[in-house]
């Protein structure tokens, strides 16, 4: 639903990298979206495609890394994927955690020619 | 083919201009508090009530983010010091407030009569906890009727909320919410929040969420 000012600036940072580096293309745009961001990929990718358009980052690829939600337990700090819609601890079935991995939004890298 | 580490946050425009709001806000001393919930919880009804409870007290400002129309900013005119009506229809994202909105919303207040700002955010539990404005404190409500599983399904504004409002307590006896299991479920994503179980229709409530406020906005401006 956001995709449109986030994938503004993929492009922009993407653009910007790649100029001083002085490349000619952006080939591919290697990107990492944890999975509860609320970021949808095809949704990057349907914006990519049009605010791309005429810069040197048309037509690049954007792979897209998906990190998985990992939560840590604050009462035994066993760190887990959870395994049910409640989040509760593998270990010691507590239900106070915090999010570990899963958040993330950034450009990981680029690669151009 | 060459590879180049970026290793860039792409939040970060939005994050650099929150932290710019932040300082603005700050020189002024003035508090803001983005309240975000999901369509009807009662957003503005609480504005409303605040506004209300705390005039005399406090120079309060509004900020009103929706989609289209001004029917909330015409709702609060009359009680707040100043109103600015963002409508995102127009921007190029509309689920929610973000940090340049607010940005050109406040060079449209008078900041130095101003003690709080209660930014209404677009109703919506998703996005807008993504986006961080430059507010000292986030406050959520849920109110009864949507259920109190919200904290299972959209776990995000949770996890980053100060103060977790369940409104319309007035309707505990017509619905199944379970206020334990709600507050428990919360609590297990973020053991430091606040709760306040308030209705904004009878007003039961709003008195301890006027004073943990005001005690907030008054220990900010003490602060400089």
């Amino acid at each position: 639903m956001h995709e449109l000012g986030v994938t503004e600036n993929i492009v922009n940072i993407a653009l910007a990298k790649a100029g001083e580096a002085q490349a000619n293309k952006v080939v591919k745009i290697n990107l990492v979206v944890g999975e509860l961001s609320g970021f949808v990929p095809d949704c990057i990718q349907f914006y990519f495609d049009s605010l791309s358009k005429d810069t040197i980052a048309q037509g690049a690829v954007l792979h897209f890394e998906s990190v998985p939600t990992e939560l840590r337990c604050r009462d035994c700090a066993a760190v887990f994927q959870p395994q049910d819609t409640l989040w509760t601890c593998p270990e010691c079935a507590g239900r106070s955690v915090e999010i570990f991995k899963g958040r993330e939004l950034y450009i990981e890298s680029l690669e151009v020619e | 083919m060459k590879k180049i580490e970026v290793i860039q946050n792409v939040l970060e425009a939005n994050d650099t201009i929150a932290s710019r709001n932040r300082q603005l806000l700050d020189k002024h001393k003035v508090f803001a508090i983005n309240i975000m919930s999901a369509p009807g919880a009662g957003k503005t009804s609480l504005i409303l009530q605040t506004l209300t409870r705390l005039k005399g007290r406090l120079n309060i400002a509004v900020i009103e983010g929706d989609v289209a129309s001004t029917v909330d900013a015409e709702r609060v005119q009359s009680k707040a010091k100043a109103v600015v009506q963002i409508n995102t229809g127009k921007m190029p994202e509309s689920c929610s407030l973000m940090a340049v909105m607010i940005e050109s919303a406040l060079k449209d207040m008078p900041l130095n009569d101003i003690d709080l700002i209660l930014i209404e955010n677009v109703g919506n539990l998703i996005c807008p906890a993504e986006f961080a404005l430059g507010e000292h404190k986030r406050v959520v409500i849920s109110s009864l009727p949507e259920g109190d599983d919200k904290p299972i399904k959209y776990p995000l504004i949770f996890v980053d909320a100060d103060a977790v409002i369940i409104n319309k307590m007035d309707l505990l006896p017509h619905v199944d919410f379970d206020i334990a299991a709600f507050r428990r479920s919360v609590t297990g994503l973020n053991p430091k929040v606040e709760f306040f179980e308030v209705s904004c229709k009878t007003g039961e409530g709003i008195d301890r969420w006027c004073s943990w406020m005001l005690e907030r906005v008054e220990t900010n401006a003490a602060k400089r």
